[in-house]
């Protein structure tokens, strides 16, 4: 029970090598940055595994179990405290956290090697864990957000990393910014959280809601409300339509910081708060239905892009914002305990994407453009293969984790108590183009003829310690899908029934919403996973007939459909857009109107004006000011006499 | 409580002793100047200290309480105490003034003497105003701090700096005037119903319990006089502008105490004054000011944003931020107001501690112009990640001190009226914006100007003074009911007095309920007496 009892290890640890590596790691060699960062995340992780062994020894009365440490805010009757909890959602994703954060750290060992601020990357990915932790630990919605916004801050700080760089420091300010404008609907639904219950912390607040009404598709109640303020949170955390636009520029980040935070953790937090607050939205189908919403049509719109994108990273990056999209439409259908499992099967297998292509990156000399790469794989063959795998993983190809995921996701909404047949469809859409996409990469990256220049370029493998956690990360984009095998393969199923706890009153009132529904017979859903892996091979075929088949083709293809292609390859021109109608009249209208015209001109010339006119005014009574001083003296008696008779006569 | 019966007293003229004692150092001795100043201040904070130990957390009214008669036959009286409002203001008053006085270390070359005794009178007025409960006395503080300030800017700083010296004692001015007058009628009005006086709890409690009764538009006239005054010093957006002139020409020093203090006293006032003296008036005002601060809060935020000058920048910000304050006072629940209360600290030590960065800076390349700027995270590691921390502790990041203050007024907006926090709480994204740019267009890309290559590190003296910022804020952030604990009572004495929404309605439904009952009536006459007799 110490982990139990303790829970602030959790925390401490990682917090302890961040501080110990920020304030002591400048002069350090690198040995000594291992010891301090990557030895305390190893330590976290195994403080987890000790933890869970802990967790499953208690009763189900105990959970969820909670460890309150001190008051953090209190003024009137709002109070926070800083508490953390442990439930079986928790369990899932301090486990994922920890795991794969690990793997990271120690790939980061040696793709960071030769960069300078080594000491500094990890002090901040060190306090990237501490954050992240909190924020799947914290107990209460206020201690949720400091995690929240304390991952937008590493990830600020690890995206503008190399900061000499514009595009770098753009791209970080960018984040921050963007992730804030969707924090500000976050804040305004904590706000009205406490508003409603009374307090911020879980178990109040989900003891309260489930005993409200059930609040009708069309009407705007307080649940509603608060569901779609935090799911503005939540789509700017985890880029979603339409505030996904900072996740590509985020990949100017070293690439393991895209693997951990643009890929495996952080963007998924608004997955877990969505999740984490099903008993809210369970009884707002409204704001159920906009989740489900955002989540289907941004599954398919990033993956579009996707299709057209040359940068290794920012495929890779539009196809984390599409993946994030499933697990939206997952808990927008209700069905959470898939949206949390692709979650976990995403960190491994996009994790491992992220890594494979750092490997690529570093063994081509820094190249990105997938157009000066090709025919890598005989030379890169463990990355190759490792790449291999976690592509087939994100296709659905059966038996990888991405299958078992997936088709939970596509099966619950087009058969779940909250089908929607047309989110489905975008879904099942977005699955054909994902394998199209991912295919594509693999293809251009380690197939066909070298691209770049063979003379110059000196293509080498990775050294050991970045290729053990591809490996690892391999094998488990394999197995990780296994602990959900469907009951219909004969599978007990054990993610779900692990999570039942968290999301049981969610499911049982669904099914209460919607008398009608019946479970689906096992046959539908084997037809349906049918359907899903043959739009995954439809998707591969494309890829292969054209990069593989034909190579020629893509050129023509684009310039046949030039204006699509256009369209696509600039990211519909979003950037542009937001540029044009928000930014630049925005400051536009600060500089020219609000400070020029009303500050300096209106206020400040009233004020100036009003001075000069007292001025004049005041010529005639110059001559008082005589400079001699004893006449001074002599207005200064005179004028105090004039007071003090003001003051007898008054008070008389 | 008997050992600390002139603390007060002491902590208020004992930096003015400090500075008549500077004038004996001979003025070219600039290291003694330096450091007997610095001495003096931070024993001024040890001592201020004690004011922690003595205070008691249950008693919602003055303590440390000084009472003589001053000038007798003007009923003017040396009445002297803190609350729960005031406490934490000295504490913060007494922590900045060592701080400006490390930062203007290397940084002043003449008049080295009088600018030091000069920061010391500065810090009498300043503990002087927010210990005084005669208005009379409050007054003579409050004009008292505007001479050292005046020179301050006037003398020692750059650029236009008698202009923006000027516009500052011209503004300030024209509300302690207002002021004046406010004060007098209501010594005027103390004496119609006999008992004439200053004392500001006699004349709150005498307005309270009908002894001197007010009309209403009397009540108006009154509230407008003393919240002009205090309007201008916060100050409340349209009356801003003399803060960027007076700021951005201001020594380090003088930038850091004005932002840092003397924005507060308005606040300050509003809470001490406006509320307590005029509830009513308060209550039908509120909307109005509300408005107000959250057009600064946003207005402010926008302009700040399009600076091409760092600390011209930081000024502004100060508008959006003391916008969060004044709306926190004025709807009238217990979050809300220890939130602004809190606030009012935190401002003072983040705005503080950015500008003792930005005067680093200057320090090194004169100018604060981003133009000459940029890329200096290169040359200047250690600066560069105070500064930023200091950006995210103004931009509210949890954890750090900001977000406590700001998340307690937007919780207590909220009950009030929601609108007005969603509107506040804008801010939060604007203030992301301005200060990462600015971060970024100072420390952030390659360095382009040929000066900034190789500028020296921050310095261990300049190191001791981030590192004490850097403390306090995240202390402050995490530590928080250590801080609110001791405001609990002060705040819920005083909205009662105020009422809050439903008590005020219910105030003028039945006027009945107002009144104070027997007991209580015994009670002020007791105290009343004890008043009287010097």
């Amino acid at each position: 029970m110490f982990i139990l009892n303790h829970l602030w290890i959790i925390l401490a640890l990682p917090l302890a090598g961040s501080m110990l590596t920020l304030l002591a790691g400048r002069h350090w060699p690198q040995k000594y940055v291992n010891i301090s960062s990557v030895g305390f995340v190893v330590l976290t992780f195994l403080s987890y595994c000790e933890l869970a062994r802990e967790f499953f020894n208690l009763n189900a009365s105990q959970i969820p179990w909670i460890g309150n440490y001190f008051t953090w805010m209190t003024a009137g009757n709002f109070r926070v405290d800083f508490a953390l909890q442990v439930d079986q959602l928790t369990i899932v994703m301090v486990g994922v956290v920890t795991l794969v954060g690990m793997l990271i750290h120690i790939y980061s060992i040696g793709y960071m090697a030769h960069e300078e601020g080594y000491y500094r990357f990890f002090a901040e990915m060190n306090l990237f864990m501490f954050f992240m932790l909190t924020l799947v630990m914290a107990s209460n919605l206020v201690l949720l957000f400091v995690g929240w916004e304390g991952v937008g801050l590493c990830s600020y700080l690890l995206i503008s990393f190399f900061f000499q760089k514009k595009s770098a420091a753009d791209a970080g300010k960018k984040a921050f910014i963007t992730t804030r404008i969707g924090d500000f609907g976050f804040t305004i639904g904590i706000l009205m959280a406490f508003w409603t219950f009374g307090s911020i912390d879980y178990k109040t607040m989900f003891a309260t809601a489930a005993n409200m009404p059930v609040e009708g598709m069309h009407q705007w109640g307080v649940l509603t409300s608060i569901g779609l303020l935090l799911l503005a949170g939540a789509v700017g955390k985890s880029a979603q339509l339409p505030l996904y636009v900072w996740l590509p520029d985020a990949m100017e980040g070293p690439t393991p910081v895209s693997a951990l935070i643009h890929a495996a953790t952080m963007v998924t937090a608004g997955v877990y708060m969505v999740a984490r607050m099903n008993v809210l939205y369970s009884h707002a189908p409204a704001a159920m239905l906009a989740v489900a919403i955002i989540g289907g049509a941004t599954a398919l719109y990033a993956a579009t892009i996707g299709l057209a994108q040359n940068d290794i990273k920012k495929v890779l990056a539009y196809s984390t914002i599409s993946q994030l999209g499933y697990m939206f439409l997952a808990c927008g259908v209700g069905a959470y305990a898939a949206g949390i499992f692709h979650l976990m099967t995403h960190a491994f297998f996009k994790g491992l994407l992220f890594l494979a292509a750092g490997s690529v990156i570093h063994a081509i000399g820094g190249e990105q453009d997938m157009q000066k790469m090709g025919g890598l794989w005989k030379k890169i063959p463990w990355t190759y293969a490792t790449m291999l795998v976690a592509t087939l993983a994100i296709s659905g190809a059966p038996l990888f984790s991405g299958f078992f995921s997936k088709d939970e996701i596509l099966f619950a909404a087009y058969a779940g108590p909250n089908a929607n047949r047309a989110l489905w469809g975008l879904g099942l859409f977005g699955a054909l183009l994902t394998a199209c996409y991912m295919f594509r990469l693999i293809f251009l990256t380690f197939h066909g003829k070298p691209r770049y220049d063979e003379h110059h370029v000196h293509v080498h493998e990775s050294p050991k310690v970045m290729l053990v956690p591809l490996v690892i990360l391999a094998t488990l984009a394999v197995v990780g899908g296994w602990f959900a095998l469907p009951t219909y393969w004969g599978g007990p199923d054990y993610f779900k029934g692990f999570l039942t706890p968290v999301f049981n009153s969610s499911w049982e009132l669904a099914s209460k919403l919607h008398p009608a529904w019946v479970e689906p017979a096992h046959s539908l859903e084997i037809e349906m996973t049918g359907i899903a892996v043959l739009a995954g091979l439809i998707g591969f075929l494309i890829a292969w007939y054209l990069y593989i088949r034909k190579p020629a083709r893509p050129n023509k293809l684009a310039n046949a459909f030039g204006p699509v292609y256009k369209l696509l390859l600039n990211k519909y021109y979003v950037d542009e857009l937001y540029g044009a109608v928000i930014i630049g009249p925005l400051i536009w209208i600060s500089r020219n109107v609000l400070w020029k015209v009303i500050d300096l001109g209106l206020i400040d010339g009233t004020v100036n004006g009003l001075a000069f006119l007292s001025r004049e005014s005041g010529s005639g009574l110059r001559r008082i000011q005589s400079g001699n001083t004893r006449s001074y003296a002599a207005w200064v008696v005179i004028g105090a006499v004039a007071v003090t008779v003001f003051f007898v006569w008054m008070v008389r | 409580m008997a050992g600390h019966n002139y603390l007060l007293t002491v902590l208020t003229f004992f930096p003015l002793m400090g500075a008549f004692t500077l004038l004996l150092l001979s003025g070219d001795d600039h290291v003694w100047i330096r450091r007997f100043t610095l001495f003096a201040s931070v024993i001024e904070f040890i001592m201020s200290l004690f004011l922690l130990r003595g205070f008691s957390l249950a008693d919602g009214g003055y303590q440390f309480e000084e009472f003589y008669a001053w000038i007798p036959s003007l009923h003017i009286h040396y009445h002297m105490g803190v609350d729960g409002i005031s406490l934490f203001l000295i504490l913060l008053t007494t922590f900045l003034t060592p701080l400006a006085v490390l930062c203007s270390w290397n940084s002043i070359h003449e008049h080295v003497k009088e600018f030091f005794a000069m920061l010391l009178v500065l810090e009498m007025g300043m503990v002087g105003v927010f210990c005084a409960l005669d208005l009379f006395l409050f007054f003579v503080f409050w004009e008292v701090m505007l001479i050292p300030m005046y020179f301050l800017i006037g003398i020692w700083g750059h650029g236009r700096k008698v202009y923006a010296a000027l516009k500052f004692i011209l503004y300030t001015m024209l509300g302690s005037i207002l002021m004046l007058v406010g004060i007098l009628w209501l010594f005027h009005l103390s004496g119609v119903a006999g008992n004439p006086t200053f004392d500001l709890p006699t004349i709150v409690s005498m307005l309270h319990n009908g002894q001197i009764s007010l009309p209403w538009h009397s009540e108006l006239l009154l509230f407008l006089a003393f919240i002009l005054a205090f309007a201008i010093k916060v100050p409340v957006f349209p009356l801003h502008t003399w803060l960027p002139d007076a700021h951005t020409e201001a020594p380090t020093a003088g930038s850091v105490i004005l932002a840092g203090v003397l924005l507060k006293m308005g606040t300050y006032g509003m809470l001490r004054f406006c509320l307590p003296l005029f509830p009513e008036a308060s209550h039908r005002a509120a909307p109005i000011i509300a408005v107000l601060a959250i057009i600064g809060i946003i207005y402010a935020a926008l302009v700040a944003m399009v600076q091409t000058n760092l600390k011209r920048l930081v000024a502004y910000t100060s508008v959006s931020h003391l916008g969060f304050v004044v709306l926190g006072i004025f709807v009238f629940n217990s979050t809300a107001m220890e939130g602004a209360i809190y606030q009012m600290l935190n401002h003072g030590v983040s705005t503080g501690m950015l500008f003792l960065v930005c005067g680093m800076i200057y320090d090194r390349r004169h100018t604060y112009e981003f133009s000459e700027l940029g890329g200096l995270a290169k040359p200047m590691p250690v600066l560069c990640a105070f500064f930023l921390f200091a950006c995210l502790s103004s931009l509210a990041l949890p954890m750090l001190n900001g977000f406590v203050g700001e998340f307690m007024i937007l919780i207590g907006t909220f009950e009030f009226h929601a609108a007005w926090a969603i509107w506040a709480a804008t801010g939060a994204i604007l203030s992301a914006v301005y200060l990462l740019w600015a971060y970024q267009r100072t420390a952030l890309e390659k360095v382009t100007v040929a000066k900034n290559e190789n500028l020296p590190d921050a310095t261990p003296r300049e190191r001791l003074i981030l590192i004490v910022a850097s403390v306090v804020i995240v202390f402050m952030g995490v530590a928080s009911p250590l801080f609110t604990h001791r405001m609990d009572a002060t705040t819920n004495a005083l909205l009662q007095q105020v009422g809050d929404r439903t008590g005020y309605t219910a105030r003028h439904v039945a006027p009945q309920a107002a009144q104070p009952t027997q007991h209580e009536l015994a009670l002020r006459s007791v105290t009343l007496e004890r008043r009287a007799q010097p």
